[in-house]
């Protein structure tokens, strides 16, 4: 946890609650049609704020294909012991992992994370469900790439591209794990730091 | 938390974050591999200047599971039977670079020297002191407990306490490390204990432990409980007659058959037997209480390894504050955490 910057800046909206519904919307069909129709999928969120996107996206898809049952595709991944900087940072508790009844061997994984930023939580998840199975195939969908990766990794499905400087902190705000201070409007990105 | 050495000063947000942790560990033992490479690179030693199986064992199943590098020391049969002191020992372990030392001894105190003197600078965990404590098997008794607990109240077990669950420690007291530790977690975490023992085996100022003391079993079994944790009769340090007889001990003491068919009786048809091992069948328990439905005493040695794995990954993930200034607790979801993603 970097302390905030000296001058407080005043945070920027950059995606508020009907920019998320839309970009959420969008990537559900774009897995679909990745995935050319929904079978096999499996929905990972990676906790905290991956968890409630990937359940958003999965009614989503049950919304648009009326032979899936939301409940019984998504799981969550929790990737806290494969971190790589487990003795630089403070001790993380983990969260539960819960995977779908289903498994995950031979099913179309896609990892759903909150925000894409060094790569290096994905590179964890990763290492996490190898040891959980095998998937046929792994996808990752973000709600933001705010760039400045560290791995050869990248997105399949983007909710929105955010250049940012590495000064800046992305924020992303969601009604399931974050109340907000003093009574503004969750579920929302914000952008804080100088730009 | 830097070491492991009691239970009496554990806070209640470290106890629970601990039982927390060993939740998510257990869910480990159901995978395909069961192997984490949280501690990848970090050795633990097990220290055992006493006699044990199951408890080393479950922490080098621990360990391993952690992917910890596990060095076994067993007093007897090294330089400690040449007379090496215990500084000398330490320190050793040291030099060869031990991220964390598990030690079990007779003396009662001894983790709290290793812990408290600059011999060696690696966390240690009390693994059973003389007569003193042995905190994660209290934890994992109490993990066993808040898993029954918050099944029969229908609730998942994450985040809860003890609250109102009424525990009875029943046997040899006075030797018992187990109920000491015990007494001050489940103190801690909300429960009624009430230790029933004979007076011969209660240790003195017992009075003022936040505990109740019974001198009969079976009055305290009609008073209701939740769950009864009988302890073992510690042959090996009885070095006084304390009970007339094994045969008067088993029947005023020992949870038998007659006791198991009044649980029934009493309509008490949640309640469980626990014992903390290894079990002197047929002197403290019966093999049908042993061995019946209540028994929980396979799982306690089931989530003995979950929750050591949860104390090594606490103690060795590097964190040295206290949980009030932990990202995850401090943080409570008013903020995203994302700038170590």
């Amino acid at each position: 946890m970097t302390s905030v910057t000296s001058a407080p800046v005043p945070a920027r909206v950059v995606l508020s609650q009907a920019d998320i519904d839309r970009a959420l919307t969008r990537i559900a069909h774009e897995i679909l049609e990745a995935n050319k129709g929904s079978q096999d999928l499996v929905l990972l969120g990676i906790p905290r704020r991956g968890y409630p996107l990937a359940l958003r996206l999965a009614e989503k898809i049950a919304a648009a294909d009326s032979t899936v049952d939301a409940a019984a595709i998504v799981g969550q991944l929790d990737v806290t012991m494969f971190r790589d900087d487990l003795s630089h940072q403070g001790t993380r508790p983990p969260y539960p992992t819960k995977l779908p009844r289903t498994g995950i061997d031979n099913k179309v994984v896609v990892l759903i994370d909150d925000v894409l930023y060094s790569g290096r939580t994905i590179r964890a998840a990763l290492d996490a469900l190898i040891d959980l199975g095998r998937p046929r195939i792994v996808r990752l969908a973000v709600l933001i790439d705010r760039g400045h990766r560290e791995l050869p990794i990248r997105a399949d499905h983007v909710g929105k591209n955010l250049p940012t400087s590495s000064a800046e902190k992305v924020r992303v705000r969601l009604a399931e794990t974050d109340t907000a201070p003093g009574g503004s409007p969750v579920n929302e990105v914000v952008i804080e730091g100088r730009s | 938390m830097k070491h492991l050495l009691s239970t009496e000063n554990l806070s209640l947000a470290n106890a629970i974050r601990i039982l927390d942790t060993a939740e998510e560990m257990a869910a480990v033992g159901d995978r395909e591999v069961k192997k984490l490479p949280a501690l990848r690179g970090r050795t633990v030693v097990n220290l055992f200047f006493e006699d044990s199986t199951r408890t080393r064992i479950s922490f080098e199943a621990a360990a391993k599971r952690l992917s910890a590098d596990v060095i076994n020391f067993a007093a007897r049969g090294s330089s400690v039977s040449k007379g090496e002191s215990l500084k000398d020992t330490a320190q050793t372990l040291s030099a060869m670079g031990a991220d964390a030392v598990v030690i079990r001894h007779w003396a009662s105190g001894a983790p709290h020297r290793l812990a408290a003197t600059d011999w060696i600078d690696a966390a240690v965990i009390n693994a059973g002191d003389g007569t003193h404590e042995h905190p994660t098997q209290a934890l994992l008794d109490a993990f066993t407990m808040r898993r029954h607990w918050a099944r029969l109240a229908g609730t998942g077990s994450e985040g809860a306490d003890l609250k109102g669950m009424r525990v009875a420690i029943a046997g040899d007291v006075l030797h018992s490390r187990v109920a000491r530790s015990n007494v001050w977690l489940l103190r801690t975490l909300g429960a009624e204990v009430t230790l029933v023992a004979p007076p011969t085996l209660l240790p003195i100022g017992v009075e003022k432990w936040p505990c109740k003391i019974s001198y009969n079993m079976d009055e305290t079994l009609e008073q209701g409980v939740d769950a009864v944790m009988m302890l073992r009769v510690q042959g090996e340090r009885m070095n006084a007659s304390f009970f007339p007889s094994t045969r008067e001990y088993s029947r005023r003491w020992g949870f038998d058959d007659n006791r198991l068919k009044a649980l029934d009786t009493l309509g008490m048809k949640d309640t469980i037997i626990m014992h903390p091992g290894p079990m002197n069948r047929g002197l403290e328990i019966s093999a049908a209480a042993a061995d019946s439905p209540r028994s929980t005493v396979l799982a306690q040695v089931r989530n003995g390894v979950s929750v050591r794995m949860a104390a090594l990954y606490l103690l060795l993930s590097g964190d040295t504050r206290e949980p009030a200034a932990t990202p995850a607790l401090a943080y409570a979801g008013t903020h995203s955490t994302k700038e170590s993603n």
